[in-house]
């Protein structure tokens, strides 16, 4: 086996440890709350940080006519299949392929990995504006706009009494190593390639 | 001429006192600047104390936990007595926790609280204490800081001598002061002499789960026990306890029961008496006695009456108790950490005696005998006496340890805690105490492994030291510094009822255990409502049980109709909560019992009996929440013969 496709194959699996460590975790921090309400997301749940993190953030945010954090969303089926096909693709293309097929599978993996933000980021959008009409507090913008609650997709962000942090997490970190190693494949495959014209 | 010359030098020891006191306040003020003693008992905004102190309440029947070295309170565990704060005692669940053999009994005189040990130190599992009016021992657990546990002791009166473990909570240990008719009969008070005695009960501790079962009861001589605490490391097995009234005397004890030259101290060999009854000796006596468990699951305490206790005659286990001579009424009875030492605190006499444990056992195996006390061989005095300590002060009470070979002795007629070296019974140091200083306190004292940091002397009377609050003030304990050569007064602070005995021990080993909320999931009490969904209401004849539930900012149902005067309504409240401190509270206008206050995953009821036609609101006691003042609800009272529906809602008028 060549030494690109090893590094195909490794790029491939990469992101199968998606399965095993969260994605994303949204921490939010108040002065009552000094051990601070968190939530990891992963490719198939929701999960406490602490016990009883997922209960105790919708009691706060019923205030706020906030959305219960669901059990379950569509994503968590669609995302784990996707994952499985693009990974069986993966390996069908460092066992098959060449350096040309790593590149497309690099760029169908940042496709999809955006138009998951991208649904993440409409998930969160629409968590933090859909409010209830009868909500308990009701905060408008400067402008006299209603406020969001939106937490951040990225980064850190004052929301009324709480500091919101979204990161990505160890799963995210597998996904990103495993896209940026098919570029490596690619990269090295391709080099091969032109030593081989070349010579 | 004697006694003259014993008062003489009681006066010259209290001028001493007082000078030493007056220098005391002088190098004191000096002392602040020098030593910073403000420094060394701050703990800054945000941060823990390093120690847990559980000092008993005395007459107000409870146990309070301070922080060390802050003297800062944190909460007060109700124990024997109601507690309408927290519905011990009032709500339907915690009432049985107050049954005894004479019904529910609100009150107790708390004194003596001890904390488990495993392999003779100190394990933060659970802190035992006892009831000394109507004979108790309970037991608090250490992950809830709830009383979990309440057995009465038959056979006894004045349960003073008690409530001290064994070095591996095998037992917990409860003496008689008040002997007692056994079993209890009409006849003459004075036929006392010779018919009366005194109980030594040995309540055996489930290494699991803590449950209490009296193992046997030995049945002394008509003695009034005073205080005990058990054998350790080399004299582990052995069991130590005061007497006084050796006179037998029923009437003007306090000149009655101070007549002898020395009472005794009881060394009692509680392995080899243990061995007796495993073996099937002693026997079952028809009893009576209360025995109340707490379970955690449940949220709800049973009282089970117990019919029979095993008791033991001394007489018929040889070699299994002896009487070791110690002067004058002797008070405290304390083990070093190293278990050769039993301080014997003649709080008449004027010198402290100090018993060896080895020299105990070679005059028990030459059989060297002064005598016998109706039955029990008695030693000799000077064949057990280790040393005493000269004139140390007036009125000896209690003694604790530091583990470094210095023990630590309360004074109560000159109002000090005196330092002195085991063995040679050298006088060290002297502290006055704000005033008459009764039992003391080292963390892990009563273990083989003290934490000989600080002291804490508790007070039996408190005068001008802090802002005065009319005819009744506080009580006062006292923080002093023992890690150098010299005690070093730290820090006064109030305690409630009247402190005895504490128990210390390094936060660290309690701090991880105790916990935050109690899952939901776990919560089996028959009538809990886990969720919104399994909120109802259901009458039975004119007996309605209301489940409801609380979450921020509601209770559910939060209005009810078809309530009828003369119902019995037991509002059985389940708070959904499973966030840390969050609990609700509920109360219900003309309720003839207190609110409850129920924690996170928690079941409490409480029983009201509306008595007049109208709508009657009740509300959240606790401030639960920014909508706190909107968590309220109404219960339409119709006349006892009306028809109207029952109905319950939430979030939507009853139709």
């Amino acid at each position: 086996m060549k030494k690109s496709n090893i590094i195909m194959l490794l790029a491939a699996i990469l992101p199968l440890g998606l399965f095993l460590f969260p994605l994303w975790k949204i921490t939010l921090e108040a002065p009552q709350y000094p051990t601070p309400l968190g939530m990891y997301i992963h490719i198939n749940d929701f999960s406490d940080a602490n016990p009883h993190d997922i209960k105790n953030i919708n009691l706060m945010n019923h205030y706020v006519g906030m959305k219960y954090i669901p059990d379950a969303i569509p994503e968590f089926k669609i995302f784990p299949a996707g994952i499985i096909i693009t990974t069986i693709i993966g390996v069908i293309i460092a066992f098959f392929g060449n350096y040309k097929w790593f590149l497309y599978w690099f760029i169908l993996m940042i496709l999809l990995s955006s138009a998951g933000l991208y649904d993440f980021y409409l998930w969160e959008h629409d968590y933090g504006h859909n409010l209830d009409p009868k909500a308990i507090m009701k905060f408008t913008n400067p402008d006299g706009t209603q406020m969001g609650f939106q937490p951040p997709l990225f980064g850190s962000k004052d929301i009324l009494n709480f500091k919101a942090h979204s990161y990505p997490r160890l799963g995210t970190l597998f996904l990103a190593l495993g896209i940026a190693t098919s570029f490596i494949a690619y990269l090295v495959g391709k080099k091969k390639h032109n030593k081989k014209l070349t010579m | 001429m004697k006694n003259l010359f014993k008062i003489s030098i009681g006066f010259l020891v209290i001028a001493i006192a007082f000078t030493s006191c007056n220098d005391g306040k002088s190098s004191k003020s000096n002392g602040a600047l020098s030593s910073n003693a403000a420094e060394k008992v701050y703990v800054a905004p945000g941060e823990h104390d390093e120690f847990y102190a559980f000092i008993s309440g005395g007459f107000s029947g409870q146990l309070s936990v301070y922080g060390l070295p802050s003297g800062r309170l944190f909460k007060v565990i109700p124990v024997f007595s109601q507690d309408a704060e927290k519905a011990y005692g009032y709500n339907e669940e915690t009432k049985p926790m107050l049954n005894t053999s004479h019904g529910f009994v609100p009150w107790d005189d708390a004194h003596h609280p001890d904390i488990s040990q495993t392999n003779g130190e100190i394990d933060g599992r659970w802190v035992f204490i006892n009831g000394n009016n109507t004979p108790r021992i309970a037991k608090i657990d250490l992950s809830t800081f709830e009383t979990t546990e309440i057995i009465e002791i038959p056979n006894s009166a004045g349960n003073h001598s008690s409530s001290f473990v064994t070095e591996n909570t095998e037992y917990v240990v409860a003496g008689t002061r008040f002997s007692v008719p056994i079993p209890q009969r009409d006849m003459p008070i004075k036929d006392y002499k010779g018919n009366f005695k005194g109980s030594l009960s040995f309540i055996s501790v489930d290494p699991d789960d803590g449950r209490m079962d009296i193992k046997f009861q030995l049945i002394m001589p008509g003695f009034d026990y005073d205080l005990s605490h058990p054998g350790r490391g080399k004299s582990h097995g052995w069991f130590f306890f005061t007497t006084y009234n050796t006179e037998e005397a029923s009437t003007l004890m306090e000149v009655n029961s101070s007549q002898n030259d020395k009472d005794f101290i009881a060394a009692v060999n509680w392995k080899k008496i243990e061995e007796y009854v495993n073996n099937g000796g002693g026997e079952m006596m028809p009893a009576n006695y209360a025995h109340n468990v707490y379970d955690e699951e449940t949220h709800t305490a049973t009282s089970t009456m117990k019919k029979e206790v095993r008791v033991v005659n001394p007489l018929d286990v040889p070699g299994a108790v002896y009487f070791l001579p110690t002067p004058k009424s002797p008070h405290g009875c304390d083990v070093d950490p190293t278990g050769e030492y039993i301080v014997g605190n003649g709080k008449l006499s004027a010198n402290l005696t100090v018993h060896s444990f080895t020299k105990m056992l070679s005059a028990i195996e030459n059989k060297k005998f002064a005598g016998e006390a109706y039955g029990i061989p008695i030693l000799n005095f000077e064949d057990v006496l280790a040393g005493s300590v000269e004139q140390p002060g007036l009125g000896p009470l209690h003694t604790e340890f530091d583990g470094k070979g210095n023990a630590y002795t309360t004074f109560f007629i000159s109002s000090e805690v005196v330092k002195w070296k085991l063995g040679t019974w050298e006088v060290v140091d002297r502290q006055p105490c704000y005033y008459s200083v009764g039992h003391l306190m080292i963390p892990g004292g009563n273990s083989q492994k003290p934490f000989g940091k600080y002291v804490v002397a508790m007070n039996k009377i408190t005068k001008d030291r802090y802002l005065p609050t009319g005819p009744e003030v506080t009580q006062s304990a006292q923080l002093y510094d023992i890690s150098g050569d010299k005690m070093e007064l730290l820090l006064d602070f109030p305690t409630i009822g009247e402190p005895h005995y504490a128990a210390g021990c390094p936060a660290d080993l309690i701090k991880p255990r105790s916990k935050k909320i109690f899952n939901l999931e776990d919560n089996k009490h028959p009538y809990a409502a886990k969720s919104e969904a399994d909120t109802k209401v259901v009458r039975s004849g004119n007996i309605v049980h209301v489940y409801m539930t609380t979450i921020r900012s509601h209770f559910s149902p939060d209005n009810i109709e078809g309530i009828r005067v003369g119902d019995k309504v037991y509002f059985h409240v389940t708070n959904l909560e499973q966030d840390y401190d969050v609990p609700h509270g509920i109360s219900m206008i003309g309720a003839n019992t207190s609110e409850l206050l129920i924690m996170p995953g928690q079941t409490e009821t409480f029983l009201w009996e509306p008595k007049q036609v109208g709508v009657w609101p009740f509300y959240c006691t606790d401030f639960c929440s920014a909508l706190h003042q909107e968590m309220q609800g109404y219960v339409r009272v119709s006349a006892a013969n009306a028809n109207t529906p029952l109905k319950w809602s939430l979030g939507e008028d009853i139709e």
